[in-house]
């Protein structure tokens, strides 16, 4: 079947995309639809003395005006992994751009108007702003962190809260004194890691609609069966009353994972009775969520001839005033912190720190982009010190497939040698380098997965056409392109016969996230069974129809074939109900309890981020020019080659964002660049000379058919495949991003000690 | 008669004419309206996106009289007896216009969202220089930004598209 999986079918939303037809849930049109501003704060810690909105609530168009007197009947505060956060902020704002009331009016010059017309009275507090003051012994305290309350989808064990701190997670092995003892080589250094942006290019937009005792909500979400769950017990609601629909996603790269505007959006129509819209601009949606700024300290230990035997990370996370997914962005940050080697020991301890700065949350490859660069040029300087060539160290000191990675954890599942030694081919490895010219790369592992459950259903109807009922959001990646072709495989059926429609809460089934790059290997699992499931009720009846045996019958084309007689997929349907009616069902799931093994000890599966870069230094000015790019796609098997590419891309551009000029910054909780004139993203003239990916399948994955997921991995590996590659030049840099202002001071410093060294004495 | 700019922000609404997609038409309009609310709310023209607000993003890109414009940052006044394109104009009927054409056959595009305004640059880059080099072609994207692509496929299906209406252009010419 020339459609189904392995081959590159064309994006089944292309079409749409490219006439402007595609629609968004900015694009949305409801009768009464009022609009949504939210009022935010302006400090980063303050008491609230007052708020008055008498003035607000009297302009005329104005329909209701919110704040968190408006919330006394229900438990206000929410958050998936620390229960943390109110709707709105009571008596306390926490970060600069905090919401603290919110208006929904006619129309948006209206509402906005009324936003100026709310009095508010602040007393100032001392603010923490940055993670040293958070740390400090004297800093204020952002929550009572003793009465913390999980949420209800933490799941990463105690959080051992302790002042700013809200969540601390270790790992370890082995006798990390002695294998220290034994090293002949150590490196050690302190790294910073920035604030950055997630930018995907639709700000959050939620529209809700309250209708008595139920809503409907219509969200720019990745996560609707987690937001749906947040809401209903925000509100107090059965589950099955809180209704999501999910239109495309502008991008999301986790900046729409979990709960964002929906808690305020719902609120404000619960008060207005009239359907409500609350769409974020840039600077808003810049203090909704980002990525965590991270300060590390990390040692590793080696033998003289290269062998890595000892490493200990610590590591501390800014996950601003609330924590958000901070908590998981750190667990996997202290996974991806050891680095895929063989170590006789490594201990690493990682923190989760309250500051007043907003929220942090999930982006892509969190974790793994925060650490990987850091181990990976440490053990470039052990390359150097030893006399050893990076890619000899690597395959000297690689894991290999069935190690352990980490203590509890699934073994390694993919061929990371193999993966390197494709990296140094693309990169033409060993071959002269022009002057001023540096080549690096990065290999690392990421968590990924999620939590196995997914449940999917197909509908075969009466033409003979299906329907894939499914959970996982449509963002860019191709999910539903990826989802038809998994189900065509199974239903021998063309693409063109196969619909498959945005998520939305009352029927499209359970699935626990469309993040983690999870959705292939695990939505697509349960849509495999779900397919599955009908091609079984086809052959059974198609059996029965030409009176054979079930294994006489071949699928092909949306038909059953006995020799050359067939039966369309839509006579069988009509032969089995007697009616030219009625529909085939399959159902298909994906549970650790069902699937014992390999999904039981965490992760589903280790993504595999690697990435190779060959650079090229202006050393008057300090810029860098990248001159090629590499990327490996380790994904078991891929169900659309072109889709795997374009992932790749796409993660390796924002990994050159990352490591190359992306940063918020700020000043005491105050953002600097809050819009798009000062925070930068790569723009066509940024790309590189030359892009290279190469995809690997080994057929070692988790999913159907050995399938894997990928799509993340190049952003952590780019940026360590970036500074190791600046390192080969001789430029040593300890903070990313690598601004040239930042690269020509290391050179400078690489030049002075050149000369010491380097002079008689 | 001229409106002056002075009695433009002093008056509550306007009239103003102009040509939406091939359609001539009349509004009245408040001075302080910005086309891509005009367009988007009020002619439910939804293909150009708000995103940046800033006009560095291009993702409210429309044409105006063939040149690009971020309608985020133009009022809708200034369309006044101009002739504006839409991405919702682009195609012929349900015959994709080449540029929307290698745009899918290229994945040119993920989560779609800078897509209206970049394939609407593109035509008038094309417009420009019908046979562009990558650096043009790169140099004339700079302002619409995408965060999912990483705009390799983006450069590929412009080229596509340059060659296909190139080569429509000489059978034409020598028909
Ligand atoms: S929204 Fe107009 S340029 Fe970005
Ligand atoms: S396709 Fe998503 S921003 Fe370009």
């Amino acid at each position: 079947m020339s459609e189904g999986i392995g081959h590159n079918v064309p994006r089944v939303d292309a079409r749409s995309k490219v006439t402007g037809e595609a629609i968004f849930t900015g694009d949305l049109k409801l009768s009464g639809l009022l609009h949504g501003k939210v009022l935010r704060s302006p400090y980063p810690h303050a008491l609230i003395r007052r708020i008055n909105t008498d003035r607000a609530a009297s302009l005329p168009g104005v329909v209701s005006v919110l704040t968190s007197t408006d919330l006394e009947d229900i438990d206000p505060y929410y958050g998936h992994s620390i229960k943390d956060r109110p709707l709105l902020a009571i008596d306390r704002v926490r970060f600069v751009g905090e919401p603290l009331a919110a208006v929904a009016a006619e129309d948006e010059v209206t509402a906005e108007q009324a936003l100026s017309l709310i009095e508010v009275e602040y007393e100032d507090l001392p603010a923490a702003t940055t993670l040293e003051e958070a740390l400090s012994d004297d800093a204020p305290r952002l929550h009572e962190t003793d009465t913390l309350r999980p949420g209800l989808f933490h799941g990463l064990g105690e959080l051992n809260p302790d002042g700013n701190i809200c969540y601390q997670h270790s790992i370890h092995r082995g006798d990390l004194a002695e294998a220290f003892k034994q090293a002949e080589i150590i490196v050690e250094q302190e790294y910073t890691f920035p604030a950055v942006y997630q930018y995907a290019m639709e700000p959050h937009t939620v529209i809700a609609a309250w209708e008595g005792k139920s809503v409907t909500v219509w969200a720019s979400c990745q996560h609707p069966y987690l937001v749906r769950a947040e809401l209903a017990e925000l509100f107090d609601l059965p589950v099955a009353s809180v209704r999501i629909i999910v239109p495309f996603l502008g991008g999301g790269f986790g900046s729409k994972s979990y709960t964002k505007m929906e808690p305020i959006t719902v609120a404000l129509a619960r008060k207005a009775r009239r359907p409500v819209r609350i769409a974020n601009r840039v600077d808003e949606a810049m203090v909704t969520t980002r990525r965590h700024n991270m300060r590390c300290w990390m040692r590793t230990g080696a033998l003289a001839d290269g062998t890595l035997i000892a490493r200990h990370v610590r590591l501390w996370m800014d996950t601003g005033a609330y924590a958000d997914n901070g908590p998981r962005v750190v667990a996997t940050a202290a996974d991806a912190a050891p680095g895929p080697y063989r170590w006789k020991s490594f201990q690493v301890e990682a923190y989760c720190v309250y500051t007043n700065r907003p929220p942090s949350g999930s982006y892509r490859a969190f974790g793994a982009t925060h650490l990987q660069w850091i181990g990976e040029s440490q053990v470039d300087e052990i390359a150097r010190q030893a006399g050893v060539d990076p890619v000899d160290i690597r395959i000297q000191n690689l894991l290999r497939p069935g190690e352990e990675v980490r203590p509890g954890g699934k073994a390694l599942d993919a061929d990371l040698v193999g993966d390197v030694q494709k990296i140094a081919d693309a990169l033409d490895w060993g071959s002269p380098k022009p002057p001023d010219t540096g080549r690096g790369l990065g290999v690392g592992l990421l968590a990924a997965g999620a939590r196995p459950v997914s449940t999917a259903i197909v509908r075969m109807e009466i033409d003979g056409h299906a329907t894939v009922l499914v959970s996982s959001t449509e963002m860019g990646q191709g999910v539903r392109t990826v989802m038809s072709q998994l189900a065509s495989q199974e239903l021998a059926l063309p693409i063109e016969h196969i619909r498959v429609p945005g998520g939305d809460t009352w029927i499209t089934p359970y699935d626990r996230s469309t993040g983690a790059s999870r959705s292939t290997t695990l939505a697509g699992m349960a849509v495999h069974r779900a397919a599955r499931e009908v091609r079984q009720q086809l052959l059974e009846i198609a059996s029965q129809a030409f009176e054979v045996a079930l294994e006489a019958i071949e699928l092909r084309d949306g038909a059953a074939w006995r020799g050359d007689q067939s039966l369309s997929y839509s006579e069988l349907i009509q032969f089995h109900f007697g009616f030219t009616g009625g529909e085939l069902i399959g159902r298909g799931e994906v549970s650790p309890g069902g699937n014992k093994g390999s999904y039981a000890e965490g992760p589903v599966f280790w993504e595999v981020c690697v990435g190779g870069a060959e650079v090229r230094l202006d050393r008057d000015t300090g810029r860098l020019h990248i001159t090629k790019l590499v990327s490996v796609a380790d994904v078991g098997q891929a169900v659309n080659p072109d889709l795997v590419k374009a992932q790749e891309m796409g993660a390796s551009m924002q990994g050159l964002g990352n490591a190359l000029f992306e940063e918020m910054i700020f000043d005491e909780g105050q953002i600097l660049n809050g819009t798009l004139l000062d925070y930068h993203i790569p723009t066509t003239e940024d790309m590189p000379d030359q892009f290279i990916s190469r995809l690997v399948e080994n057929e070692d994955g988790p999913g159907p058919y050995g399938i894997k997921g990928a799509g993340e991995g190049a952003l952590a590996g780019v940026p360590a495949a970036i500074v190791n590659a600046l390192a080969d030049i001789g430029v040593q840099v300890t903070e990313l991003p690598l601004t040239p202002e930042r690269v020509w001071q290391a050179l400078r410093e690489a030049e002075a000690e050149h000369d010491d060294g380097g002079s008689p004495s | 008669m001229r409106v002056e700019s002075a009695d433009v922000y002093n008056s509550a609404q306007i009239q103003i004419r102009m040509i939406v997609n091939g359609q001539s038409m009349e509004a009245t309009i408040e001075p302080r309206e910005l086309l891509l609310d005009f367009l988007r709310d009020r002619l439910g023209l939804t293909g150009a996106k708000r995103s940046c607000d800033v006009q560095v993003c291009g993702t409210c890109t429309v044409l105006m009289d063939g040149r690009p414009v971020s309608a985020c940052c133009t009022l809708v006044y200034e369309a006044q007896n101009r002739e504006l394109l839409t991405i919702e104009g682009l195609a012929d009927g349900d015959e994709l216009h080449p540029l929307q054409q290698s745009f899918v056959e290229q994945s040119a595009l993920q989560c779609g969202f800078c897509t209206p305004g970049m394939i609407l640059t593109a035509n008038s880059l094309l417009e420009e220089i019908p046979n562009p080099t990558r650096q043009q072609i790169q140099h004339y994207l700079k302002g619409n930004l995408c965060r999912c692509t990483g705009y390799w496929s983006v450069l590929e299906a412009v080229e596509l598209a340059a060659r296909r209406l190139q080569a429509e252009g000489q059978s034409e010419g020598s028909a």
